[in-house]
């Protein structure tokens, strides 16, 4: 993000993606244009939100940003140190200490044959010189840390509920103390009342440690309370990037405006004075992204230059907010 | 609480369990609602308290064994439905109550045309043609927006997105002009712009049909939208029920109360921060002898622990459907009433609710 007379004291880069773009070849000659040429930079104990539709390209991201996946273009920045385009072993074994990933489903991302204390302490032994004695200390510190208590240690993941097996996976993420957390998705396999506490635990340990997240979500609702900025991916690219209440309450770019309109929301009398908020159409397939704009096809206001020309992120005056659309031309 | 007059589907301390490993599961434990015609009742709770056996039981899905309904009736047009396949010479599921599930994929037949597979119930059910139910396929499918119809009945459900499979399931489940619809979270997997669609075509196919939808949620956003009336459930029970207006404005439950506070708010002058329940709800295996809720709940008192709470009927005049609600805090002569009550009195979310 360029700087801002609304944040004056922006946080200095953590992370940072230039032009980032992954794509998969799928055979036959054809590509699917999973992430293509994203900049996005994650500020120091900064929590940016990255939400968008099923298959828009966020897991992706974050995952080349991890370098989970090699980087078909662009290049990933760690404290101003450029990172591999490719990572070899030693790039994890170095790596792994600063960056983490917690994944989205509580239920199959826990191996159900560890207790929970091995798999909180996992990560912890691999890396060496840490005793049997001080990696429990470590996870009764972490699992109470977490909301969960160290009498946990003994039992396995099939005996908790949703959301604490998402404190789990979150423990066993950060007794690293990475410097940067990517989280994806990791309330909406969960119910409303418990996801409020994930939200809540994050942010809790945003203030108490000071994290640095990169959380990706459908939702915009629920990570709009944690998030310092939020940033809406369509179909591989970023079209609107802000400060996160700002842009859920005035949202300027048209996809980010029907994201939030077509959330029902809990006011019987407001849902039966709107009578429909939904848009034509589904997400286009990633495969031969179509020319211009790639919203065109289901935005509400496509102009004629829409179909033809790709709009570029540009930066709105007097706001601090970032948007990809030809009505800001 | 008497019942509405006039209505379709009427379901009384219904109780299904399961055996298991564990031990004997008690999913639904004496669960009352109803339905009227053409009307949207919402059921809305966590994952786990029971939304899909209780529907599932009404439509004799209910594996048996390890499934067992022990108690309880399912009475359509006042006729029991539990452990019958046919009523008035039409079969339930299917002709008279249709069902769409969460996940598509569950009910469709991956090696059949999603045309083959609307057409053969109507051949089965309605007698028509294998022509007369190919051409009435495609009819359904462009009644549920499906995009080149005829050219999509020819497709099989993998060649289908998770909306469009989902469309293809209502074609299916409508095609023999149900009275009921029963909807089991139809949009939890779908994202938002798909939900809103999918949402508006359920509305506006009960528009033209009349039919009535029994939809299966945990979303209160959801359930503003569609829901006429909401029966709101927690480990087995029906806590509180009521129109949709009672269960947001005049909500009296403390679950209900816990829900709506732990939703996000659109409201940009209030940053407060998301109030979530703490704990997760108890184990069915050896469900509490008391409120299930008892647990969570900031106002449990020691009555809570011991003994169910009767429902106490809210009733205003507001609306001609019933208000009830399952809490020893509306109990004004139960036999705990003692002082335990008096710290709750100052908590303004629950006077809200019990003042009305
Ligand atoms: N290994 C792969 N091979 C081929 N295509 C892939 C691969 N991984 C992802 N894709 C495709 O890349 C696109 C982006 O996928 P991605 O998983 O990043 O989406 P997402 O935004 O995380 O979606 P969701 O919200 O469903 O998790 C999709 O079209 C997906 O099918
Ligand atoms: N076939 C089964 N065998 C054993 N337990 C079951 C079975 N089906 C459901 N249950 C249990 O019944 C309870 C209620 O489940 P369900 O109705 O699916 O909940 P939901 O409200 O999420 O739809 C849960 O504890 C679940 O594990
Ligand atoms: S560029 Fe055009 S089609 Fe794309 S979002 Fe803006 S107005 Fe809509
Ligand atoms: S009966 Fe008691 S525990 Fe249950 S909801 Fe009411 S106050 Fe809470
Ligand atoms: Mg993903
Ligand atoms: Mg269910």
């Amino acid at each position: 993000m360029s700087d801002s007379t609304m944040k004056p004291n922006k946080p200095t880069p953590l992370v940072e993606a230039r032009g980032l773009t992954r794509f998969f070849d799928v055979g036959r000659g054809r590509r699917v244009h999973a992430v293509d040429n994203v900049s996005l930079t994650v500020g120091e104990r900064e929590i940016v939100g990255l939400v968008g539709e099923s298959g828009s390209g966020k897991s992706t991201f974050g995952k080349t940003l991890l370098g989970l996946h090699d980087k078909t273009a662009g290049e990933v920045l760690f404290r101003g140190e450029t990172l591999p385009a490719k990572y070899r072993s030693v790039d994890y074994q170095r790596l792994a200490g600063n960056m983490q990933m917690i994944f989205q489903d509580p239920y199959s991302s826990l191996n159900p044959r560890m207790t929970v204390g091995e798999i909180v302490a996992e990560g912890l032994r691999l890396h060496a010189g840490v005793s049997n004695a001080m990696a429990r200390e470590r996870v009764a510190e972490w699992l109470g840390r977490v909301g969960l208590q160290p009498d946990h240690m003994s039992r396995y993941p099939h005996e908790f509920s949703g959301g604490q097996r998402q404190r789990i996976g979150i423990a066993r993420a950060l007794i690293l103390e990475p410097d940067f957390v990517v989280c994806d998705e990791p309330i909406s396999a969960l119910d409303v009342s418990v996801q409020a506490q994930v939200i809540n635990l994050l942010g809790e340990l945003k203030e108490s440690m000071g994290l640095t997240l990169l959380f990706i979500a459908h939702d915009l609702s629920m990570v709009r309370y944690v998030s310092d900025r939020m940033a809406v991916m369509y179909l591989g690219s970023l079209v609107e990037i802000g400060r996160a209440d700002a842009l859920y309450f005035d949202p300027k770019h048209p996809y980010t405006e029907v994201l939030i309109g077509s959330n029902p929301e809990p006011d019987p009398e407001l849902e039966r004075s709107r009578p429909s908020t939904a848009i034509q159409g589904e997400i286009p397939s990633p495969v031969n992204v179509p020319a211009g704009c790639r919203f065109a096809n289901r935005c509400p206001k496509v102009m004629e230059v829409c179909k033809t020309v790709t709009p570029q992120l540009i930066k709105l005056k007097d706001l601090d907010r970032e948007v990809a659309c030809h009505l800001y031309d | 609480m008497t019942q509405a007059t006039g209505d379709l589907l009427t379901v009384e301390n219904l109780n299904v369990e399961f055996d298991t490993y564990g031990g004997i599961v008690q999913a639904v434990r004496g669960v009352d609602f109803s339905v009227a015609a053409g009307e949207t009742l919402a059921i809305v709770g966590e994952s786990g308290c029971g939304k899909s056996v209780t529907v599932q039981s009404m439509m004799g899905l209910i594996p048996m064994p390890p499934g067992r309904i022990t108690q309880g009736s399912a009475r359509l047009r006042g006729q029991e439905i539990l452990g019958q396949s046919r009523i008035d010479g039409r079969e339930i599921r299917g002709a008279q109550i249709g069902m769409i599930f969460q996940d598509p994929m569950t009910a469709l037949n991956p090696t059949m045309t999603i045309g083959d597979q609307i057409a053969e119930p109507l051949q089965v059910h309605k007698g028509m043609s294998r022509a007369e139910a190919a051409r009435e396929a495609i009819r359904l499918l462009e009644v549920t927006r499906i995009p080149e119809a005829a050219t999509r009945a020819k497709q099989y459900p993998f060649e289908f997105s998770g909306g469009m499979l989902q469309r293809a399931m209502i074609a299916m489940a409508i095609a023999c002009k149900p009275e009921i619809l029963i909807a089991d979270e139809p949009t939890t997997a779908l994202d938002v712009t798909i939900q809103a669609q999918i949402l508006d075509l359920l509305q506006d196919l009960q528009r033209e049909t009349g039919m009535a939808i029994v939809l299966i949620t945990h979303d209160l956003g959801v359930v503003a939208r569609m829901a006429d009336s909401v029966a709101v459930m927690y480990a087995g029970k029906v806590v509180e029920r009521g129109s949709v207006d009672d269960i947001f404005y005049r909500s009296a439950h403390p679950y209900t109360l816990g829900l709506k506070a732990a939703m996000p708010s659109n409201d940009p002058t209030l940053k407060q921060s998301l109030q979530p329940i703490e704990g997760s709800p108890p184990d069915l295996f050896s469900p509490p002898p008391g409120c299930g809720y008892a647990p969570r709940c900031p106002h449990a008192m020691k009555v809570c622990q011991q003994q169910q709470p009767p429902e106490t009927s809210l009733s205003s005049t507001e609306t001609n459907r019933p208000h009830g609600s399952h809490c020893w805090l509306h109990e004004a002569d139960s036999p705990f009433k003692p002082a335990e009550l008096h710290f709750i009195e100052n908590d303004s979310a629950v006077e809200q609710g019990a003042a009305s």
